[in-house]
Formats: structure tokens, C-alpha cells, sequence
């Protein structure tokens, strides 16, 4: 144990009574609560804590916030492992386990380090120019690429952990807990009103946390701390630490991730509580105070390890007690600086200042007094070292010798980019402000204010002023009528002379030296490669951050759009509001999937329906499937039976003597009012007024353009009550549909809809002995077919139960469709179970189902169809109406739709009897050695039919009709190829005999 | 994510609607004596303003009712909520698009628009 050698004796927010061990790249260090693992890492002096995604350069802590672009860890193993976390973002917890993404075999050794070597092979726009021949190399190219890119390592494992997401909603929200936000939290508060108040860190101050500052005389921390008091104390104010807002979304709505027990790590995790906490807020208004970003510079080499943003640097000293360096060069072109390099000289640090400017401000005069030597009018032009900064190369701004300084630490600082990413995915409109050469918050697209350095008022006074400010407004815009007198808020006065723009510093050997100037860090994007893109022509910021990667990374360019643009502009020579930024889009930092599930996964995906007669279905070992949200028995396996001899069981019971199938998932649509037979008229093909009461008639639904939607059995209940029946997938979007027609179209109709899917448990009994169980269950009823023909119904009493007996049948056998209701479901399935073993009644599911019906060439409308077929693609021309007008009919007449060569449904018989066609299958009429051949339709339906004994197949053939008895083939997937004769779809039974029995 | 103020319920989230496309278009009557383009028209073309969208709205897992909402297609702005068979005015409200003639003439004729 190293005892953190650059550790300040006092100082920070740390907790020097709590030392926490961890483990970085396999070492132990110790560091102490409050610490995050890059100040614990700085403590131990490391600062080398990566590689660099394209060369494989070195990389060390460069910020000490979410813009972090080089610290990323692969933090945990197993499956709590996380890749690609800020290591400025992580707070120190004991057992932490972390290494870095981006370094194989070692971070002190990279074999990838060669890459560095051939930059100049590497330049904006490679991938595309070098891999892109031969056609379809890029496939392989691709996979070598990313493993020698790649980032941190997704769990493989999953996710123990449990996840929620909370709905809320307040009148003003604030985003940011600085001194801006927490001023307008301040004045919303006092008004009364419902506030939010989200801070992403573990504690609020903001900026005040990492640098000296004082509020009404009074130090800032403990301005910060009274009014996190008075915050407290409000019964109306929430305040959210550890918070960050991804995403702000239309109408106010924001999404905020809270980690609940994630910063303690897996040991911290509690069962009752989540990892982390998606919030779903919707806010009357909006306060943004997001604070800035700092920018880095660009001169040759700024990417070693030990050059860091000067903000950063002064925040380790301030918050964490931790000293960077030894020995300090600040390079700056602004004042804010000279705060960081006056704490670094008080902290007995070397310190050098070297500001691009010929004037700096009031901020520089306390430096110079605390012993900065102050370097005017000179920049950085190069640092030295390699694994870590050992000198840099300074010249003077009107040219001169060069001279090397050596140290350890650079401190930089090219100005401040307000955050505005949320603003902006607001799509509130920016302008660049020349004064302080960043992009302001314009004219905002929502209830939207922003406040502080998120709207560059940097000084500590002007960022409280405009906090409260803020928040009365939105206080009072959003409706609160009592308003709040603003308090005294004085500041620190830190007056600052103007900030001269320096992107990247002038490079004495032109575009060579410029390879090594770093603007986008994690993707390796240089100053180079953006002239060069600017050069090729590519003049649209959206189209250079594709061409060079720039801003692509996890950081999403945080640190290096804004320097990228503007270099861009300068290459292009246009102003630089000309050239604008890149969309800013949600998340803002990268946001867990598990947070976005919540609870739901597992079996909180979707809820599962079951029927009333489920028990017995998992009782008698029904294998289930899923149809839509239902759960359907599949088929009944007995001992030893694999799913082909079940079903081939099941189908010869139910066409032999009796099966039985739970069809409660049927769609049920109770119709109801004077007018449903016109309704039906309009929405079925064919006609409804003339169907007596008792009578069953099957229907086929249409889109507007002519197409097969659905299809089913309707019933007449009474002189204005019908029983509309859709398939088990298709209910609810046909619930929608005549909604849809109802309100919208025919308001005029007199008719009510509602589904009664759920009221009803439909058992389907079908085969020869059918009359004969349903005359043991039944009493005083005539079930003849003469008294109870096909397509009738009849109440009556079954099994005791009152019942509803369709004479319907998807089999084609002699069929009763009993439906009782829904709490009755188990009592008839038991009851027909018990009468109906003396018949061998057969329970069948969901895939016997679908043999028998495609015996019988009857249609399943989403196998069979596929929203480009018609009825008279089907053969169904026969419930086309040819006398009233209904919802698709106009469509027949489209040239398209009355092309005589459409595809059409067939029947399929292969040449070898045993061969069951893949479905899907494709189909030529003529086969050729290899590909392409002229497909001319698809296997839509396919099965062994035991009835039969040999294959039977549904296809959609081209002009199938004209097709019978030819020939067509059918190549697999695994070679060789099928031939099959095109037939008539009905393939049993087709006198109709047995169904109408 | 919108705020729809739905006509029976108030405000609720988007996720509890969905979308019906583009709202006044009646169902052509005597379809028998459109052209093909006219059917055509009906049928698959909608336009697609940048600005001001009159559209409908199911409120589907709420009232299960149907309404109509004009909506700023670019700043996602609600500019009214209404009831099927209403048509308020709107500031800033164009006649009727003259541009192409073709296209919105048959369902113009707004037959028993509810």
C-alpha cells in the first residue's frame, strides 16, 4: 500500500476516517470515501489509465466529470460487470473492482500501440477509402476492426440485479444542483410550488465543490448548505442526487436515471431496492442550470497522460485533497484558469502560466501573488513524454525561440461550452455568442429556461441572480400566484478580462504536426483530420462527424464538438454560427438498459392470458404456445410421444371418433343496436340483412385497399344482437377498426361494440361421435341435423351449465362450439372430459387445429395471407357481394389489384409423399443449377396430414389457378430441391359430407 | 413524449393513444363512379405539412374514443383538441391548398363528415 502520495495533508470532501481498498489493472490501491475512482487513482499518482480507441495511445484522466473521454473502466466482473464507466463518475466504494477497456495485453504495454506508429496511414475517412474493396471484404474487415477497437465488454451473464421506473410530476423542475440551480430551486420552493430538483453527483454545489468561492461573505459551501436546509424543509421540494437526466423530450416530458444502490457497488445492493431508478417526470416548466463544459486546446501531443482540463485539475485539489502533479504548466487563453493555478501554487505546487493573451484579469494579479510565474502572449506548442507529460514546448505568440519546460502536469483550459445538450434536445435554438466564443441557449422550443453558465453567465453572482430569477418565472408560469421576495445573493466578485479563441495553436510544420494536435480524444480525431475533411469537400458538420468519427463516441463529443466545428469554420473560412452544431439527441450521458426495462422483463415482458381451462391444459402436460398474449396448448404429448405422433394422434381422433379443442382465446365481439346489419353489410364482403336470428354466417374483412384483414364466424343472437368472432391475434385490432368506423364515419349507425373475449370459455367438440357426447350432456334437446343444422346456434343447457352451442366447425367434422361463461370454463371442459372417454375424446391444440382446417383448404389469415391478398386471390369470389358497397370493394378494380396474373392459393402435393415442404419455401416453376431462379410464389402452409397419410402444403403461387396440375420446385435451404403438383386446396372430405352431418 | 388532452379524460401521456393519420378525410360515397386516381388518393395519400397537422387520436388503453388534435408537426405544439364532427378555426388557417387539384377533390366533398 502506497499510502496515495499525492494526497493533500487537509483539504477536500473526503472522509480520511473511511480508507476504502480497491483494484485497478489488477493492483491494490487505497483511496477514502468520498473519493471517485479517478481522484483515488490521482491520490496513488496514476494517471495513465487507458488506450486511445484507433492508435492505441496513452491516455490519463483528462476531466473530472461526465465529459470524461480516456478514463473509461470495465468496472465489476461477472455479471455485474459494466463496460465503458467514467471513472471521474464512479464514487469510490470498498472491493471496487475495475480495469481499463481499451488495453490488451497491458496499458503500460499495447501491442496496438503500432498503430500510432502508421497515423498517417490512418486518416479521416479511412475505414471507408481502404476497406471497402472487394465487395463484401468489409464483412470480414469489420470483425477485425472492432475486436482491435473495441470498447469495454458487455455482461454475458444475466443481470442480477432488479430495476424500477417512477412516473412523476411537479410544476417546476431543476436540472442541476449548482449554485444557479439551486437559487431558482430556491425561489420556486418558496412560492409553494411543486419542485424537482436533480443533481447528478452525490452531493449539490455544482462548481462550488472544486473551487474557492464566497457567497454574501460567507463561504459558498456554506450558502450551499443552508439552502439545501431550507430545501429540505419545504414540504413540496424533491431533491434527486446521483440523478442525471438523459433526455428531454417533447411536452416537458424528461427522463432521469437515480442510482439507488449502483455507486455502492454489488455489495451494496439490497433485494428490496432497485440498482438504479428511471424517473419519468412531466414538468409544467423546466429550469435548465447544466452548467459548462471546459475545452481543451489542441497542440501537439496534448493527449498524454498528465494534461488535464484545468477545471478538472482544480476540482482534485478543492473537492478530493488530491495534487496532480508536482510541477504545473496552466495553458489558458481565458481567466478562469488562474483560479486552478493559484490553488495549485498554494498547495506547493511548481505552477507556470501560459496564457495565449497579452491581458488577463484580476484572477490572474491573486496568481501571480500566491507565485505563479505568468508567462503573457506565449502558448504550449508541444509536450513531451510518453506514458505520462514530462516538459512541454512553449513559444511566444509573435513567433520566437521555442523553450522547454519540464513538468508533469498540464492544466488547460481553451474557454467554457455551456451544456446545452438538453436544451437543445428540447429543440430550442442556439446562437453563438462572440464574447465568450461558445453556442448560448436562443429561443427555447418548450417551457424552458436555463440558467447559470448553462447560459453563459459564468460569474458566481450573475449565475445566482439568474437562478432565482428562473425560478420565480417558472414558479409563476406555471400557475402559483404567491411570489417570493428575492433575497440577497452576493458573490465573490471575479471579474474577468475577454477570452481570446484558441482552438488549437498555430503548428510550425503545418498538417504534420497537426496529426498529433487531439480534439476528439476517445476516437482519436485530430486537427488534421478535420481540415482534411473540410478539404475533401465535406462541408456539413453532420457530414464531418461521420466522415472523421468526431464526437461519436460514448462522450458524444462533450469536450471536442464544439473546438471540431470550429475549426471546420475556420478551414471553411465561414463564421462559425454558419457552420452550427451537430443534433444533440438523447441519452446525454449513456443510460442502462436495465433502467429502461424496469420490472419489465422475465415475466413482466407482457402479460400472459390463459384461459379458464389452463390448469388442466399444464395438469395433462400440454406443450403451450404463444399466441399473441394468450397461451395456447400447443399439443398433448403423451409418454414418449415427440410432437409429430402427438399431433398425428390427435388428428386421427378428431377425424375418427372425438377431439376436443379450449378455443376460448377465440375474439368475442358483442355487437348490439338497431343498425348492425347495415354495419356488418359495410365492413364484410358479403351480405348480412337476410341472416336469420339462430343462424351463423361466415365473414371476411377487408382494408380499404381490397385486402384479406380477418376473418371469422358471426352469429345472430337476437333481432339487434349479433356475436362477431375474429381470430385469437386479431381481436383487438378488429375492435379498433369498428370503433374506428363507428365514430369516425358512421356516427349515424346505431351500434355498439365491446369485447366479450374474456366473458366467454369456448370449448370445441368435433368428430363422429360429437352428436353422441353432446346428447349424453344435454337434455330435451333435438340435435339432429334436420332440428340443429351446420351454421346454426341453439341455447341450451350442457353439462348443467347454461351454454350458447355453435353449429361452426374449423375442422371440417361434424362440430359443437360450446361457450359457457368464463367462470364456468373448467366445470364443462371436466364434464366433456369425463362423459366423452367412453368416445375417446382426444384433446387436441393449437397445431392439430391447424392440420385439420388446412385438410380442409380453410385459410388462417396472417399464415395463409399477408396483407397483399384478396378474397379472389383465395378462390374466395363466392362472399363477394356483387350488391352493396363495403370497405375494400372499390379496390377490386384497381389495375393492380385485378392483374390476372396475382398470386394465388393453391394446394401443394410433392411428388414423394413423405417429403412435408418447408414453410416459407420458395417456388419456381422452372429450376436451374444454382441461383437466381424466377420464384414464383411461397409454401404458406405445410404439414403432415395423418387423415391422408402423406404430406399436404398451401401455396401462394403466381397465376396459381392456371397452374393445376403442373408441376413446380421447391429448393432448400440445405440444397437439393422438393417438386410438388399444384391441386385444389381442399384436400379432404371435399363433398362437405362430414361437416354438415 | 406528447401531452394529449383528451377530450373526455384530460391530459394524458402519448402512450395511451395512438395515432389515426391525418383527420377530415371522408369515405367517398358512390366509389362506383371515382377514377382510379381519386380512389387512390383516398386511399394511400395523406399530406404532410411542416407546421399545422389536423389529425385523429384513439385514445386506445382510456375512453376508447376517437378525437381530433391539430398539431404542429414541427414544435409538437397542440393547437386544439376537438370532437369528431367539429372543425374550429385555427390562427393562421389556409384555404384550401389549390396546388394540387388532383389530389384532395373527391374527398373535398365532406359527405356527413361526424
Amino acid at each position: 500500500m502506497s499510502g496515495q502520495p499525492y494526497r493533500l495533508a487537509e483539504g477536500g470532501r473526503i472522509d480520511r476516517s473511511k480508507p476504502l481498498r480497491f483494484t485497478f489493472n489488477g493492483a491494490a490501491y487505497e483511496g477514502y470515501a468520498g473519493d471517485t475512482l479517478a481522484s483515488a487513482l490521482l491520490a496513488n499518482g496514476v494517471h495513465l489509465v487507458g488506450r486511445s480507441f484507433k492508435y492505441h495511445r496513452p491516455r490519463g484522466i483528462l476531466s473530472a466529470g461526465p465529459e470524461e473521454p480516456n478514463a473509461l473502466v470495465q468496472l465489476e466482473t461477472g455479471a455485474h460487470t459494466q463496460p465503458n464507466i467514467r471513472a471521474t463518475q464512479i464514487e469510490l466504494y470498498a472491493g471496487l473492482l475495475a480495469n481499463s477497456v481499451n488495453a490488451w495485453p497491458s496499458v503500460g504495454f499495447d501491442v496496438g500501440a503500432v498503430n500510432s506508429l502508421f497515423g498517417h496511414f490512418f486518416p479521416a475517412g479511412f475505414y471507408y477509402k481502404t476497406f471497402m474493396w472487394p465487395a463484401g471484404g468489409w464483412k470480414l474487415y469489420e470483425k477485425m476492426i472492432r475486436r482491435a477497437a473495441g470498447l469495454g465488454k458487455a455482461p454475458t451473464q444475466a443481470d442480477p440485479d432488479r430495476y424500477e421506473r417512477m412516473n412523476a410530476h411537479c410544476d417546476v423542475l431543476v436540472v442541476g444542483g449548482g449554485p444557479a440551480g439551486l437559487a431558482a430551486a430556491l425561489a420556486a420552493g418558496k412560492t409553494g410550488a411543486r419542485v424537482m430538483l436533480l443533481e447528478s453527483d452525490a452531493e449539490l454545489g455544482g462548481s462550488l465543490l472544486g473551487r474557492p468561492g464566497e457567497i454574501n461573505g460567507k463561504p459558498a459551501l456554506d450558502w450551499i448548505a443552508a439552502t439545501q436546509k431550507s430545501l429540505a424543509g419545504m414540504d413540496d421540494v424533491r431533491i434527486l442526487t446521483r440523478t442525471n437526466v438523459t433526455g428531454y423530450f417533447d411536452h416537458n416530458f424528461l427522463i432521469a436515471c437515480e442510482s439507488v444502490t449502483d455507486h455502492l457497488g454489488p455489495a451494496g445492493s439490497e433485494p428490496h431496492l432497485p440498482r438504479l431508478r428511471l424517473w419519468r417526470i412531466r414538468a409544467k416548466q423546466v429550469v435548465l442550470a447544466t452548467g459548462a463544459f471546459e475545452r481543451a486546446i489542441g497542440f501537439k501531443n496534448n493527449d498524454r497522460p498528465g494534461v488535464m482540463l484545468a477545471g478538472a485539475v482544480g476540482s482534485y485539489l478543492h473537492r478530493y485533497g488530491v495534487k496532480p502533479g508536482e510541477s504545473a504548466v496552466v495553458f489558458t487563453n481565458n481567466d478562469s484558469a488562474y483560479a486552478t493555478a493559484a490553488a495549485l501554487a498554494r498547495a506547493g505546487v511548481t505552477v507556470t502560466a501560459v496564457d495565449s493573451r497579452n491581458e488577463a484579469g484580476p484572477l490572474a494579479d491573486d496568481a501571480h501573488d500566491a507565485g505563479v510565474n505568468i508567462l503573457s502572449g506565449h502558448i504550449v506548442a508541444e509536450a513531451g513524454g510518453s506514458r505520462r507529460v514530462g516538459s512541454v514546448g512553449i513559444v511566444p505568440m509573435d513567433g520566437g525561440r521555442p523553450r522547454t519546460i519540464a513538468c508533469d502536469l498540464v492544466a488547460m483550459s481553451g474557454g467554457w461550452n455551456p451544456a446545452v445538450h438538453l436544451f437543445s434536445q428540447a429543440q430550442g435554438r442556439l446562437r453563438w455568442d462572440e464574447g465568450h466564443a461558445c453556442f448560448v441557449p436562443d429561443k427555447p422550443a418548450q417551457a424552458t429556461r436555463v440558467a447559470g453558465a448553462a447560459n453563459s453567465a459564468f460569474a458566481l453572482e450573475a449565475a445566482l441572480t439568474e437562478g432565482y430569477a428562473a425560478g420565480t418565472a417558472a414558479a409563476k408560469d406555471a400557475g402559483i400566484a404567491k411570489s417570493s421576495r428575492k433575497p440577497k445573493l452576493t458573490a465573490s466578485a471575479d471579474e474577468a478580462a475577454p477570452l481570446a479563441p484558441l482552438w488549437s495553436v498555430p503548428a510550425e510544420d503545418g498538417a504534420a504536426a497537426e496529426r498529433k494536435h487531439f480534439l476528439d480524444f476517445q476516437n482519436d480525431v485530430t486537427v488534421a483530420d478535420v481540415r482534411l475533411a473540410a478539404r475533401e469537400g465535406y462541408r456539413s458538420v453532420e457530414h464531418l462527424k461521420r466522415y472523421t468519427t468526431l464526437g461519436m463516441g460514448t462522450d458524444q463529443g462533450k469536450l471536442a464538438n464544439i473546438s471540431g466545428l470550429a475549426l471546420l469554420a475556420d478551414q471553411l473560412d465561414k463564421p462559425i454560427e454558419q457552420v452550427g452544431t451537430t443534433t444533440f439527441r438523447p441519452p446525454f450521458t449513456p443510460l442502462s438498459f436495465g433502467a429502461m426495462g424496469g420490472r419489465d422483463r422475465g415475466d413482466f415482458m407482457d402479460p400472459a392470458r390463459r384461459t379458464p381451462m389452463h390448469q388442466w391444459h399444464t395438469e395433462n402436460g400440454a406443450v403451450f404456445e404463444d399466441v399473441g398474449q394468450w397461451k395456447r396448448p400447443f399439443y398433448y404429448p403423451h409418454d414418449g410421444e415427440g410432437k409429430d405422433e402427438a399431433v398425428a394422434r390427435e388428428c386421427l381422433s378428431a377425424r375418427n371418433a372425438l377431439g376436443v379443442l379450449d378455443a376460448t382465446t377465440l375474439g368475442k365481439i358483442d355487437l348490439q343496436g338497431p343498425d348492425v346489419s347495415e354495419f356488418l353489410n359495410r365492413v364484410y364482403t358479403n351480405a348480412w340483412s337476410k341472416l336469420e336470428i339462430g343462424r351463423c354466417r361466415y365473414g371476411i374483412m377487408l382494408d380499404e385497399n381490397g385486402m384479406v384483414m380477418d376473418d371469422g364466424v358471426t352469429s345472430r343472437l337476437g333481432e339487434h344482437h349479433y356475436l362477431m368472432t375474429t381470430t385469437t391475434g386479431n381481436a383487438a385490432r378488429v375492435l379498433t377498426w369498428l370503433e374506428n368506423w363507428l365514430q369516425t364515419e358512421w356516427p349515424e349507425l346505431k351500434v355498439y361494440a365491446n369485447s366479450v373475449t374474456e366473458q366467454y370459455a369456448t370449448a370445441s367438440i368435433c368428430g363422429p361421435q360429437a352428436r353422441a357426447l353432446m346428447e349424453e350432456i344435454t337434455e330435451g334437446v333435438d340435435l339432429s341435423a334436420d332440428a340443429f343444422p351446420f351454421m346454426s346456434w341453439q341455447p341450451m343447457t350442457v353439462a348443467g351449465i347454461p351454454a350458447r352451442v355453435y353449429r361452426i366447425s374449423f375442422t371440417g367434422e361434424l362440430s359443437y362450439e360450446i361457450n359457457v361463461p368464463a367462470s364456468y370454463g373448467m366445470a364443462l371442459w371436466t364434464a366433456l372430459m369425463t362423459a366423452g372417454a367412453k368416445h375417446g375424446i382426444t384433446p387436441y391444440g393449437t397445431e392439430t387445429m391447424h392440420v385439420l382446417r388446412a385438410e380442409k383448404g380453410y385459410i388462417i389469415v396472417g399464415q395463409d395471407t399477408d396483407g397483399t391478398v384478396t378474397p379472389q386471390d383465395l378462390g374466395m369470389d363466392w362472399i363477394v357481394s356483387k350488391k352493396k358497397d363495403f370497405l375494400g370493394r372499390r379496390s377490386f378494380t384497381r389495375p393492380d389489384t385485378s392483374r390476372v396474373d396475382r398470386k394465388q392459393l393453391v394446394g401443394l402435393l410433392t411428388e414423394d409423399p413423405r417429403a412435408v415442404l418447408p414453410e416459407g419455401g420458395q417456388i419456381v416453376a422452372e429450376r436451374k443449377s444454382s441461383p437466381p431462379m424466377d420464384m414464383i410464389g411461397h409454401v404458406t402452409s405445410s404439414y403432415w396430414s395423418a387423415a391422408l397419410d402423406r404430406s399436404i402444403a398451401l401455396a401462394l403461387i403466381r397465376g396459381g389457378r392456371e397452374r393445376m396440375s403442373e408441376q413446380v420446385h421447391i429448393p432448400l435451404l440445405k440444397g437439393g430441391t422438393l417438386t410438388a403438383t399444384v391441386t385444389g386446396t381442399v384436400f379432404y372430405d371435399k363433398e362437405g359430407a362430414r361437416l354438415h352431418g | 413524449m406528447l401531452l394529449i388532452d383528451c377530450p373526455w379524460c384530460g391530459k394524458r401521456d402519448e402512450t395511451e393513444f395512438s395515432y389515426g393519420g391525418e383527420a377530415h378525410i371522408a369515405r367517398p360515397t358512390d366509389t362506383d363512379k371515382l377514377s382510379d386516381e381519386a380512389w387512390a388518393d383516398y386511399v394511400f395519400l395523406r399530406s404532410n405539412p411542416k407546421g399545422v397537422h389536423r389529425e385523429r387520436w384513439f385514445h386506445v388503453h382510456g375512453c376508447r374514443q376517437w378525437f381530433n388534435v391539430a398539431r404542429n408537426t414541427v414544435s409538437h405544439e397542440i393547437l386544439a383538441v376537438y370532437k369528431m364532427g367539429e372543425r374550429p378555426a385555427l390562427p393562421g388557417d389556409k384555404p384550401a391548398r389549390k396546388k394540387a387539384p388532383a389530389r384532395r377533390k373527391a374527398p373535398a366533398k365532406k359527405k356527413k363528415e361526424p
